[in-house]
């Protein structure tokens, strides 16, 4: 029976990849394509948003992905920490520039919805200052991995970093309510709920949501794969100054 | 093009940052595999004329 | 391990050690601060809570990176790492070093700039005691930074980067007391919260930052 741990063989990752890739990329296409195309042209507007609403495909799939990208880093991390798989490592690198993308999709698209609906491009209400803090995080987390000469070392301390740093931004999340309780209360993320939104838009959002997933599972693996390729590369070239 | 009426600027621009900043995203991402596949095959096949 | 903190003072006080630039910083930006914002007492009020605590934390930030940076640049580092004191323990003095040279002098200078910027009365007190209260946490969660940031030339701005976001909850909460004790309403609920954070940091980031010193020392 296979284990998932084999696939944290670089050589068995990199062969699975390959042919794994291709389907999830159509998938994200598709799921993409379908959830974005049904939702801008093929849904009414909203009684309170108008046309507005339409932001929405677009602006809670980031958000989600934003922080699932963070908790796949911390999830990686952890492995690399416990079990010392370099893939682990490399996947937790490569997903950061992909996380530290949705979350500004998700701050742009959120400001712009906001001008229209609540009269401001910002406001600090929690949920926004929350999406700020993860990109001041995803961006500490892609400068030290930039930052470190020694690949392992790079590794170690970026993963002591994520699991710290996951620790604060919990904390953080409920500083900030405490110190803001904010416009999003209530007003538009109830939307998640089954209830609370009706089946019109309910199906494009998720159809979205699951392009936007797939778009960040077929990025991870391709950047993972590069990332392995990569580390080779420095280790050849190493070999080579030194033979 | 639906019906937009005053908020077509926002829905319009929400719709191009993002998908501008995805296809960035994907192109940096290829930019980047190409030039490490590229460089990795220089390294390997120096390594195997001398092996 | 107290010879450690002791020997850490001791350079701290001599010259070129750092001791009293923090404390400079914090007075030189509280001066800076009605240029920026207009000597307008009503606004200076309103707003010298949260400067007063940014500018603390912004003077423990720029002492950070010499926690380490000496003894690594010397060797001494990886001499005290063989040595029977854990790192933990390196770690845990070093940022209480830091704190009794930054912190300490911080909490003791904040109500003479609080005058500067026209705090009100009652805040006084929530001021220092959330500065006390605050600033350890301050030094442990720079510490652990400085720890993931000593091998690194020039790493002093990455250092902010890592840092500053780890410090929001303090400053959120430790703000929030003294401007709500200002206002004369309950200031004690996010003064203990301060308390929460400072006591957690400093007892877990001592080992997130002897973890880093390890691979940093290998």
């Amino acid at each position: 029976m296979a284990s998932i741990w084999e696939y944290a063989n670089p050589r068995k990752f990199m062969a699975t990849s390959a042919v794994v890739l291709p389907w999830v990329a159509g998938l994200a296409a598709v799921c993409l394509g379908v959830g974005l195309v049904w939702g801008f042209f093929f849904t009414p507007d909203d009684f309170r948003q108008g046309s507005t609403v339409k932001i929405i495909y677009l602006h809670v799939p980031s958000a989600i992905m934003a922080v699932n990208a963070w908790l796949m880093m911390l999830v990686t991390s952890l492995i690399w920490v416990i079990r010392r798989h370099h893939v682990s490592a490399l996947a937790a690198k490569a997903a950061a520039p992909v996380g530290m993308v949705f979350t500004v999709i998700a701050l742009a698209t959120g400001a712009i919805w906001g001008q229209p609906m609540w009269g401001t491009w910002w406001e600090w209400d929690p949920r926004l200052t929350s999406f700020l803090i993860l990109f001041l995080f995803y961006l500490g987390y892609m400068a030290l991995w930039e930052a470190i000469e020694n690949p392992d070392s790079a590794a170690d301390l970026t993963a002591v970093l994520c699991l710290v740093g996951s620790v604060f931004a919990v904390i953080s999340r409920y500083a900030l309510l405490f110190w803001n309780q904010g416009l999003h209360q209530g007003a538009t993320l109830s939307l998640d709920r089954e209830q609370n939104i009706s089946n019109v838009f309910w199906y494009p959002l998720v159809i979205s949501l699951a392009g936007f997933g797939f778009l960040f599972l077929a990025l991870v693996l391709y950047r993972t794969q590069t990332e392995i390729r990569a580390r080779r590369l420095k280790a050849l070239i190493a070999q080579e100054r030194m033979g | 093009m639906p019906n937009l009426g005053s908020y077509g600027v926002y829905v319009l621009s929400s719709y191009a940052v993002s998908l501008v900043l995805l296809a960035a995203i994907v192109v940096a991402s290829v930019w980047q595999a190409r030039r490490v596949r590229a460089r990795l095959h220089e390294v390997e096949s120096r390594r195997d004329r001398t092996a | 391990m107290i010879a450690l903190l002791t020997r850490d003072l001791q350079l701290a006080v001599r010259a070129g050690g750092g001791f009293g630039l923090s404390l400079a910083f914090f007075l030189i930006f509280a001066t800076l601060v009605p240029f920026g914002v207009g000597p307008a007492t009503g606004v200076l009020g309103v707003i010298a809570p949260g400067v007063l605590w940014l500018g603390a934390l912004l003077a423990c930030l720029l002492s950070l990176d010499r926690i380490f940076q000496l003894d690594w640049e010397d060797g001494t580092l990886d001499i005290l790492a063989t040595s029977p004191v854990p790192l933990e323990g390196l770690a845990a003095m070093k940022a209480l070093a830091h704190w009794i040279t930054t912190g300490l002098p911080l909490v003791l200078a904040a109500p003479v700039l609080g005058v500067l910027l026209n705090l009100p009365g009652p805040a006084y007190g929530w001021l220092i005691a959330s500065l006390a209260l605050g600033t350890p946490a301050l030094s442990a969660i720079g510490t652990f930074g400085a720890a993931l940031t000593v091998g690194i030339k020039r790493g002093g701005l990455l250092l902010s980067l890592l840092v500053l976001p780890l410090y929001m909850p303090t400053l959120i909460f430790a703000a929030l007391c003294v401007t709500k004790g200002a206002a004369g309403q309950d200031a004690l609920t996010p003064l203990l919260l301060v308390g929460g954070i400072t006591a957690g940091s400093v007892a877990v980031l001592p080992f997130a930052a002897a973890m880093a010193l390890r691979v940093n020392l290998r």
